[in-house]
């Protein structure tokens, strides 16, 4: 069964459709929700939370109808918002061990959970000092907290990494990951960078306007990709060599950024015929790594507004 | 060299580690509705004297309180000692007239506190995490404004209860000082109640705390002096329905009426009500006020973005 099912699920603004005819299907694990501010992500978390009504389609979370069980699945699911929403002159222990109380545990189990939830996302010592004086990576483990406290079934999240530095980013896509993977908890991640979902998510689905533009394994998104970048050195003109020998043995390659050949894989033994004629050249290979661009190439192939059946 | 070779391994292992125990489900009892609204009452109620909170939060709501108590206090240990000189046979400030009496001190506590329990929700967005859980919005609304008006309560009542206790100290008749004590605590209730929710309302409006401290403040003593004024003047010319009604529109001065109208307390304004019908006018004003409130405040909150 679905962890989130949409039919039809529509919500018209006075001047804006923020959606339009939307179905959708989540299943357990990580899923990211993909696309350009303003093409309806907030809006479907809210109507998700059974905050907002649809105005019309229908919505079922966990099995609960978004409409008529909108407390009940608020109990189920944690949600972390985009926007700040912490308090300045509180702990961030006080806070989740009070937001636990607040999504029904006892107060000495909303301690216990609040302790180990934020010993999870990394919170120290700093956990008790005011939020005030956090920096923005800190704020955002505050706000995963919370959202985990009571232990849901169903996390929400609203663009975890916004803000966020690259070492920080990659730490918190890899809490997402873990608490897809790890603790079980099925995840519906949002972003508008289209790049990091993949690296997290098993299934990746794309809104466009309001609307569906695609949703499938991230996997398949992957496999249509699969090109490598390669560097290497020791001559001037090593790129335009290794070039020249990988198109003579039949292999696809134009030059990328910078010095660096972009190789299209066309099977597993890719990477050691790249490997070989690098050695076979005289060169140092000085990287190799794989490239996926394919989640925005949906927006770019496919064309914003042309929906795909899913 | 032990000093040497052990001091690799000091540094090297920080002093507490923590073992990662792996992540841990929750499998004990989730609460209902009613002991969840229960924990955000008392954390609201706790919070609005500073308790749970910052020393530097606590330090006014605990001075108001010990200002409140402290001229109970002296009118309390006057009573006891010197009843029989000064030949008292009740108390020497009525239990309904003391709040007019600290109307200042009561007016900054809930200016304070007010926004300290609604704005800050509304400024900081954290609204948005409570909303996100099982509780209502008109839940949340109606025990915020509660935990506000128990805490109002608390400060206004606490004195009477000292003046009571003092009295029964003193000697004085036990039945009629628990009747005037109990008619005092309803008063108490009613002004408490009027109080918080006009704050809370100011403060629903107003997202910036020190504005919305200085917008209470504004409308309870604004108010309560220019009614006070006018009644002085319609006594002084000799129109007493102009200061009989003028008293409808500050929630101290309709307590206090009310009190008269009700309990037959001692008038602690110079144009008490007079007459049922201005006294059903005054019972109609409270029940307007408290519910007006509410009524806004819920309003107010439907706007509130989720």
């Amino acid at each position: 069964m679905g962890v989130i099912e949409t039919v039809g699920l529509t919500k018209r603004y006075p001047r804006v459709t923020a959606l339009d005819h939307l179905d959708v299907t989540v299943t357990d694990g990580v899923t990211g929700l993909v696309g350009a501010n303003g093409a309806g992500k907030s809006t479907l978390i809210k109507i998700l939370l059974g905050l907002v009504p649809a105005t019309s389609g229908s919505a079922t979370v966990l099995g609960h109808d978004v409409a008529t069980e909108g407390g009940r699945i608020r109990s189920l699911v944690g949600y972390m918002p985009e926007h700040d929403c912490l308090p300045a002159d509180v702990s961030a222990s006080d806070l989740v061990v009070h937001l636990g109380q607040m999504s029904g545990l006892p107060y000495a189990a909303a301690r216990e959970r609040a302790s180990d939830v934020l010993r999870h996302v990394g919170l120290a010592e700093e956990r008790y000092r005011p939020i005030g004086g956090y920096s923005t990576g800190m704020k955002q483990r505050a706000k995963l907290a919370q959202a985990l406290v009571h232990d849901p079934r169903l996390v929400l999240l609203d663009e975890p990494t916004n803000g966020l530095d690259p070492s920080s980013r990659d730490d918190m896509l890899a809490l997402v990951r873990r608490i897809g993977r790890e603790f079980g908890i099925a995840v519906l991640v949002t972003s508008h960078l289209l790049g990091e979902l993949e690296r997290v998510s098993d299934h990746v689905v794309v809104l466009d306007g309001g609307r569906l533009l695609r949703s499938s394994a991230t996997t398949d998104f992957l496999h249509a990709t699969g090109s490598l970048l390669v560097e290497v050195q020791g001559r001037p003109d090593a790129d335009r060599l290794l070039g020249q020998a990988l198109v003579d043995a039949g292999l696809t390659a134009r030059p990328a950024e910078g010095t660096m050949i972009e190789v299209e894989v066309r099977d597993e033994t890719t990477p050691d015929v790249v490997r070989d004629l690098t050695v076979d050249l005289g060169l140092g290979l000085v990287r190799m790594q794989e490239r996926h661009h394919r989640i925005e190439d949906v927006f770019r192939d496919g064309g914003a507004g042309s929906v795909q059946p899913a | 060299m032990p000093a040497v070779s052990s001091q690799p391994e000091e540094s090297g292992l920080p002093a507490g580690v923590i073992h990662d125990l792996g992540y841990r489900p929750y499998g004990g009892p989730r609460l209902g509705e009613g002991p969840v609204a229960w924990a955000f009452f008392l954390t609201g109620l706790r919070n609005t004297y500073g308790l749970g909170r910052s020393a530097r939060s606590k330090a006014l709501p605990m001075i108001l309180l010990g200002l409140m108590l402290l001229p109970a206090l002296i009118l309390v240990g006057v009573l006891v000692q010197a009843k029989n000189l000064l030949d008292l046979d009740e108390q020497i400030v009525a239990y309904s007239t003391y709040p007019l009496t600290t109307q200042l001190l009561i007016s900054v506590f809930v200016a304070a506190q007010a926004p300290a329990l609604i704005s800050r929700d509304l400024r900081f967005r954290t609204i948005t995490l409570y909303l996100a859980r099982p509780m209502r919005r008109a839940v949340y609304v109606l025990v915020r404004l509660a935990s506000l008006t128990v805490a109002t309560f608390v400060l206004i009542a606490a004195p009477l209860l000292l003046m009571y206790l003092g009295g029964l100290l003193a000697d004085l008749p036990p039945g009629r000082e628990t009747g005037r004590f109990l008619g005092a605590v309803v008063g108490a209730i009613l002004l408490a109640a009027c109080l918080a929710g006009l704050a809370a309302l100011v403060a629903a409006f107003t997202v910036r705390r020190g504005l919305a401290v200085a917008a209470v403040i504004v409308v309870l003593l604004v108010s309560y002096t220019v009614v006070t004024t006018i009644q002085g003047i319609a006594v002084g010319s000799g129109h007493e329905v102009v200061g009989e009604v003028a008293g409808l529109f500050s929630p101290y001065t309709l307590i206090n009426g009310l009190q008269v109208f009700l309990f037959d307390s001692p008038d602690a304004t110079p144009t008490p009500p007079d007459g049922t019908a201005m006294g059903l006018l005054y019972v109609v004003a409270t029940a307007l006020t408290i519910l007006g409130a509410i009524g806004g405040l819920l309003l107010r909150y439907r706007r509130v973005e989720s």
